[in-house]
């Protein structure tokens, strides 16, 4: 047994007073959890702190809070970690960010979550009417991949750490674009390019998010969001070339371009690359992008000024010495028929090894 | 005043499948959660869900071994309609979009589980609850017509004056205010009861409401005795192992490194029904051969590297994130601990129970198709079946009703209940406290070895703390998200629960499924092939049994 203490930020909708922080001491073993101790605070001495929680094993997605000012399930952070990253010794623990709070620990979910899940359109569209008295013929690795998705358990952990969502509350964000790919993935879905269109062409959609990765390291069952999302681009862009508004299209092609070709990024040519199909200078670019070009001046300008971005870095960029290595990887990749995609369910062949040692 | 044809209360699998099933018969729905519903407990359910859907396999085989695994208590036309509708019911989630486990072919593929002999059980790597939940609420949402009420606490059902259900009592939790919902049929779908246990797997939602809400309107409670400990479960915090770990060829090991359940099910081993494996495991651990903390070991080692991961991916987190174990590497220390409610609310195989108008379907009900004991992956295959019958059966009885009109009184008569909590001053035990007493107690008393003088402890402790539980006060005053004062509800869901079991365990004075009782070691089929029923008559719980309905199966000695 130890002593933790808890600083808990309190809200009460109905005093009419701001949030304001409780102080709590809880007595448990270090490898129990955060949640343990919030409920025995609740147990001994304050039963009045709202928390949603139910299943203390990770699986319900009840009890998404900040602990130390980051985003996790309370249940399974061990309260003893939690204690060795606290500032001046107390856990912090929040209400999730980018969500209203009802009270105490308790957020308005379906305000900023569920909205957008079913903004989606979550259910399976058949592409066929289903067999007789039979399933559907789909490849095991196919279930498994979407499988992966599959394990979100809408808990809002992601969402809460969501960056872009911070900047663009209209983003439709990590877990329900996860949920997207759930379908998208999956072969019985005959609507992948309806689908696929409409997020693309959503300027909240799937090129909205800025690949951050805080949704990927946040989340507790390792669904990985921004991979998800990933793989809605990629299915976007290479299966389907669907040309969107807001240029994610070019981007995406852009980016693989540049890499085929340079081996690292070559900032100065992403730009209008990103706006063109070839580069600013040969005068290729999209009429349509002109406006979205313009918008990103400044920028170009912040990086110009601030030497992030110099006149021979951006004309001469140079490529790696083994640029011919990064070329044969891309050759190897594009011979395949299908596009293997590892998750948690499939995992490579040198992950294991490497787990074994 | 809401009005409803069908109104559901609880959405979990159960619930969900009844109000999808009662809005395809054409009744409008509603269905009333005190929780989102994809927080239901069903998202637990690990190991799968069974159908004899394989060629080879029949549905008389899968009732055999649902009968046997029920130690002959289960109702055989209640379990041949389960098993017969079984593989329509899985292919109907699949077409649905559940992400069902492939074989090589791309067709639907098979883990074993205990107490069966094929293996049969259909699975989602091990969150084959949670994905079955999930795509249920993909269907809801797509539904529009069916009125979810998500985080809304129903206190109480109410009739109309000639005993029909007419609606029932709710909280809205966002900002507490009463509602009395008008509903010409209503289905509970609320779950088990296993928190009133401790340690438990339940989520701390399993409280028992409806089982308690309709025993206090008269409607029988059937098999209360029967309350399933899973033989892994991680000691102390009782969070849940699956049986699939079993199924993909996980052994079990006493402290002295014996596979002990060479001794006492030569034939299935690891593999043998739930009541089998946890008697022998406690056996293991009162007679001194199992760890220091109470355990015997899991070894999931044996299982290859990559089928862990595809297959238990699950479980290697619980053992990871709450036993500090990587359950590739080393076997991992576990016990029996509470599981499931086998009994519930009585009824038909259509659901209803003998109150009119009310239906029961999944935990909360005792069709009996689990008797005694409860076959792994049993548990979503009833949810599924017995909630599509009830919501079908539902949309269609209520045909030509009128609406009925649920007495407001019943509103204030709950809100007073309410009232009096909140306003009480501080003078008794925290509900906290009650609770933990409760669920010692039962976990000491009448858990997987019982006998009589323990079980009257354990009643004449329930007693008391059902007297210590009209005392409580609580901390939170307010309207908003008001969990204390909900709490203080469920406790009293929870006693009316445990006084129930406890005197079902006293009852039955024999050794069955679950119940083992120390002085009646054997099974007495001249006496007890009977379900005990137990009702409220006003002055308290009243005893009376019925038959067990045989079709082809006669009762014989049951070995695995």
């Amino acid at each position: 047994m130890a002593d933790f203490k808890l600083k808990i930020r309190r809200f009460d909708p109905e005093s009419g007073e701001p949030a304001y922080w409780g102080d709590f001491d809880v007595d448990l073993p270090p490898e129990r959890s955060v949640l343990d101790g919030i409920l025995q605070v609740k147990d001994r001495e304050d039963a009045s702190i709202g928390i949603r929680c139910s299943c203390r094993a990770a699986i319900c997605g009840s009890c998404g809070v900040r602990i130390n000012g980051k985003s996790a399930l309370a249940c399974n952070t061990r309260i003893g970690e939690a204690a060795e990253r606290a500032r001046d010794g107390a856990i912090t623990i929040e209400p999730m960010g980018n969500m209203p709070v009802v009270k105490d620990l308790i957020t308005d979910m379906e305000a900023v979550h569920w909205k957008k899940v079913r903004r989606v359109v979550p259910w399976l569209l058949p592409a066929e009417e289903p067999p007789e008295h039979s399933e559907y013929i789909v490849p095991a690795e196919a279930m498994l991949d979407v499988t992966q998705a599959m394990a979100c358990i809408h808990c809002g952990v992601c969402v809460s750490a969501c960056l872009s969502m911070e900047v663009d509350p209209h983003f439709i964000g990590p877990a329900a674009l996860a949920k997207a790919y759930r379908f998208v993935g999956d072969p019985r879905d005959g609507a992948e390019e309806e689908r696929l269109k409409d997020l693309a062409e959503d300027p909240h959609g799937i090129y909205d998010c800025t690949h951050c990765f805080a949704c990927v390291e946040v989340c507790p069952k390792d669904v990985a969001p921004m991979n998800q999302i990933m793989r809605l681009r990629r299915r976007a862009t290479g299966d389907h070339g669907i040309k969107d508004d807001n240029n994610g299209y070019g981007h995406e092609k852009a980016f693989v371009n540049l890499i085929e070709k340079y081996g690292t990024l070559h900032e100065a040519q992403l730009l209008p690359r990103s706006f063109g199909d070839g580069s600013l200078v040969k005068g290729q670019i999209e009429p349509g992008a002109v406006k979205q070009l313009i918008e990103s001046l400044p920028t170009a300008l912040r990086g110009l000024k601030s030497g992030k971005v110099t006149p021979k870095k951006a004309l001469l960029h140079p490529k790696l010495p083994d640029q011919d290595q990064v070329r044969r990887v891309f050759s190897e990749v594009e011979s395949k028929d299908d596009r293997v995609e590892l998750n948690l369910y499939i995992v490579g062949e040198s992950g294991g090894e490497e787990a074994e040692a | 005043m809401p009005q409803h044809d069908v109104l559901v209360i609880g959405a979990g699998l159960a619930g969900q499948r009844a109000a999808l099933a009662a809005a395809e018969g054409g009744a409008s729905v509603g269905i009333i959660s005190k929780v989102h519903p994809v927080r239901s407990h069903s998202n637990a359910a690990q190991g799968g869900i069974n159908a004899a859907l394989n060629p080879e396999d029949t549905w008389e085989s899968h009732a055999f071994d649902t009968i046997k695994g029920s130690d002959y208590l289960g109702d055989q036309d209640a379990i041949e309609i389960m098993c017969r509708e079984a593989p329509e019911e899985l292919l109907e989630l699949e077409h649905w979009g559940v992400t069902f486990h492939r074989n090589e072919e791309g067709r639907l593929g098979t883990r074993a589980f205990g107490g069966a002999s094929a293996a049969r059980t259909y699975y989602v790597a091990d969150i084959t609850g949670q994905a079955i939940l999930h795509v249920l609420y993909e269907q809801l949402m797509r539904h529009e017509e069916v009125y979810r009420y998500e985080e809304w606490f129903t206190t109480a059902l109410v009739q109309d004056e000639e005993g029909r259900i007419a609606g029932a009592v709710t909280r809205n939790m966002r900002d507490g205010s009463m509602e009395l919902f008008s509903a010409r049929a209503v289905i509970l779908a609320t779950g088990g009861n296993g928190q009133i246990y401790d340690p438990t797997t339940n989520a701390l939602i399993c409280t028992g409401d409806g089982i308690a809400m309709a025993y206090r309107i008269g409607a029988p409670l059937m098999d209360m005795e029967m309350i399933q400990y899973h033989p892994t479960t991680l000691a102390g915090l009782g969070l849940l192992i699956t049986e699939g770990a079993r199924g993909e060829g996980a052994h079990l090991y006493n402290a002295q490194g014996e596979r002990f359940m060479e001794k006492y099910a030569p034939n299935k081993m690891e593999l043998a029904s739930r009541d089998v494996v946890s008697r022998a495991e406690q056996t293991e651990i009162n007679e001194g051969r199992g760890f220091p903390d109470g355990t015997v070991a899991l070894d999931i080692t044996v299982v290859p590297r990559k089928r862990i991961h595809e297959a238990l991916r699950e479980i290697v987190n619980v053992g990871r994130d709450f036993a500090g174990v990587d359950i590739t590497q080393e076997p991992i220390h576990i016990k029996p601990g509470n599981h499931y409610t086998m009994g519930g609310v009585r009824t038909d195989v259509n659901g209803q129970t003998p109150i009119p108008g009310l239906y029961a379907a999944g935990e909360c009900a005792c069709v009996s198709v689990h008797g005694g004991n409860r076959l792994g992956a049993n548990s979503l295959l009833d949810t599924l079946v017995f909630g599509r019958r009830s919501g079908a059966h539902a949309a269609q009885a209520i045909k030509g009703l009128p609406v009925p009109e649920p007495a407001r009184a019943s509103v204030g008569a709950e809100q007073e209940v309410i009232d009096a909590i909140v306003s009480r001053d501080r003078t008794g035990r925290r509900v906290s406290e009650i609770k933990a007493e409760l669920g010692q107690v039962m976990d000491r008393y009448v858990a997987v070895f019982r006998d009589e003088q323990g079980l009257n402890t354990a009643l004449e402790t329930v007693r008391r703390l059902q007297e210590e539980a009209q005392t409580v006060a609580v901390d939170d005053k307010g309207s908003v998200f008001n969990q204390d004062v909900l709490g203080a509800l469920e406790l009293q869901f929870m006693l009316d629960n445990a006084e129930a079991i406890v005197i079902g365990a006293i009852e039955r004075k024999e050794s069955r499924g679950a119940q083992y009782r120390t002085d009646f070691p054997d099974r007495n089929d001249d006496e007890w092939l009977k379900h005990i029923n137990i009702s409220a008559n006003g002055e308290g719980p009243e005893v009376s049994y019925s038959e067990v309905t045989l079709t082809q199966w006669e009762p014989e000695e049951r070995k695995y």
